[in-house]
């Protein structure tokens, strides 16, 4: 008796520290938000969201912290980064999920792995020795730009979206293509009368978190944009984003600039939690469901 | 048949072929761009010296043990708190409040940008709690980052695991936890281990996160409160302070090396796992 209470004791600990350390993720959501919260709250308490938002000029020496230059940057670069990347991308599940030969789908799924494997700062690399030289050669400027901002992004989501919009496609019951090629449609009128549009919200999901990876990417984009926080005019202006900013001027910010470093973490973060909970959204749709 | 449909399947499949081969080109072109370029500067006498005058001369010695270092502190914290967790989600308690917030914390994690973990690794750990720019610091970390995968991955891993295991054991009179440590981890291991290897090529390549709390000392990191610098932010900072460019080449080189190595160990994993499952 005296042993089994003992184990039934030893049970009960073990319990309680797995469920604690479940709960270390839970903690860690929120240690961030405080963190950062804490640490960017002042700046937005003394300039208020609405002046925050609408400054058109980024100079935080002479204390000015607007966030305009800095929101449209981001924008811009992930804007591009989805329409070149998303059409391609969705293609590329397509010709794996329905057309490719085996052979090729041997090919390509590694491929596509160590695209996404490859890191941030490698394709900063590539993007500043061989696209700068290459942007600047074809559309003139300085090369450091927006553009080849979001064409850097472009390939770096491209992982992201195939692989979600392959599985959604894979996911379409056989009846409904089985349905469609026996009422005498081709293949190609089944995929994009039938299983596209069955595969929709998985699809969506997909350029959804693409959409997030790009918006959220520091790295590449700090090495290739400019990092120049004004209001880009055309897309081959150099412009700073939200990520880029915070990585080029953390470490030499100080005091209130630091802190306004943070309030820029608190949009970035507020932005993704939004972008990212509509990709759960879509996700919980399920297919078929339209 | 009829002619159109017959041509736009021709001109579709055409246009989806085009897309597969153009997104393997990309993925080739800076895979060969960057190897071409970099491999032969990567000689023993490069991996193993330390970088002189700022890494504009000498090799990147002290890059890789952080790497390493870094690397290894940080999967070894993950996996004890990913796979506890992923312990406790499939085999103490079925779908609840509390497993919802802990599938909604990890899910979030797993989207926030590396540079926000930094940020809060800058402002918690090395101001707050005063750990500095060290190891650890980047270590904790990255370690956060990390454990949605090791979650996700542990807990595919230990459902695969079929009942009549748990229920053989329990019979034979072993209590649960005996049953998890001698029966159910054992035949999880090998997914468990497919995701910490995963894992590992992303702390590998992680730069922001780890520019934010690692510091960027030159000097080869002893202790875990040494500050460091990474392979990853050593590249960053070669190339664009132009230090050396044949040197950021090579840089690159090792990374692209060690991903693809850590991806083909992974494929090995992963087939072996999914034969096992079959058998």
């Amino acid at each position: 008796m005296d042993a089994h209470l003992k184990c039934q004791i030893k049970e009960s600990i073990i319990r309680g520290l797995l469920f604690f350390i479940a709960c270390i993720a839970v903690i860690g959501v929120l240690l961030i938000i405080i963190f950062v919260f804490q640490e960017g709250w002042p700046v937005l308490a003394k300039y208020g969201l609405g002046k925050l938002l609408s400054g058109t000029e980024w100079m935080p020496t002479s204390e000015v912290y607007g966030l305009l230059p800095l929101i449209v940057g981001s924008f811009y670069v992930t804007l591009g980064s989805l329409v070149l990347g998303v059409p391609l991308g969705i293609a590329c599940a397509v010709f794996m999920a329905e057309i490719a030969p085996e052979w090729m789908v041997k090919l390509v799924r590694p491929a596509i792995n160590l695209l996404a494997g490859i890191p941030s700062v490698v394709y900063g690399f590539f993007g500043l020795v061989v696209l700068v030289p290459m942007v600047r050669m074809l559309f003139g400027g300085i090369g450091f730009s927006l553009l080849t901002g979001g064409i850097i992004l472009a390939i770096m989501i491209l992982p992201t979206i195939i692989s979600i919009s392959e599985d959604a496609l894979r996911a379409v019951p056989r009846d409904y293509k089985e349905a469609s090629l026996a009422l005498g449609a081709t293949h190609w009128q089944t995929i994009y009368r039938v299983l596209i549009p069955a595969a929709k919200s998985g699809i969506v999901t997909a350029v959804i978190l693409g959409m997030g990876r790009a918006l959220g990417e520091t790295m590449a984009v700090i090495m290739i944009t400019g990092n120049t926080p004004l209001v880009p005019k055309s897309l081959l202006d150099p412009g700073a984003t939200l990520t880029g900013t915070i990585g080029q001027e953390w470490a030499y910010a100080a005091g209130e600039h630091a802190q306004a470093l943070f309030t820029v973490g608190i949009f970035l973060f507020v932005l993704i939690i939004i972008i990212n909970s509509s990709a759960l959204i879509f996700a919980r749709k399920k297919v078929g469901n339209r | 048949m009829r002619f159109w449909p017959r041509l736009m399947q021709k001109i579709a499949f055409g246009v989806l072929w085009g897309s597969a081969i153009v997104t393997i080109s990309f993925l080739v072109l800076i895979i060969f761009f960057i190897l071409k370029e970099g491999l032969p500067s990567v000689t023993w006498e490069f991996l193993t010296t330390e970088p002189e005058a700022m890494g504009r001369e000498g090799g990147i010695f002290p890059t890789i043990i952080a790497t390493i270092y870094l690397t290894v502190v940080s999967v070894i914290m993950s996996a004890v708190i990913g796979v506890g967790a992923a312990v406790y989600l499939t085999e103490y308690t079925r779908d609840s409040g509390v497993t919802k917030v802990i599938r909604f914390a990890t899910e979030t994690l797993a989207g926030v940008p590396s540079i926000i973990f930094g940020l809060f690794g800058f402002a918690f750990l090395v101001t707050f709690l005063q750990l500095g720019f060290s190891i650890l610091s980047g270590a904790i970390t990255l370690s956060l980052m990390l454990l949605p995968t090791i979650i996700r991955t542990s807990e595919e891993a230990l459902k695969s695991v079929p009942n009549s295991y748990r229920e053989g054991s329990l019979a034979l009179g072993a209590n649960k936890w005996t049953t998890i440590v001698k029966v159910v981890l054992p035949a999880a291991l090998p997914g468990i281990i497919t995701g910490l290897v995963l894992s590992l090529g992303r702390s590998i390549g992680e730069t922001a996160a780890v520019w934010l709390t690692v510091g960027g000392s030159l000097n080869i990191p002893i202790s875990i409160m040494d500050s460091a610098r990474p392979m990853t932010l050593h590249l960053y900072t070669l190339a664009a302070e132009g230090l050396s460019l044949p040197r950021a080449y090579a840089t690159a080189s090792i990374l692209i090396i060690a991903v693809w190595l850590v991806n083909t160990i992974t494929n090995l994993l992963m087939a072996r796992f999914s034969m096992k499952l079959r058998a």
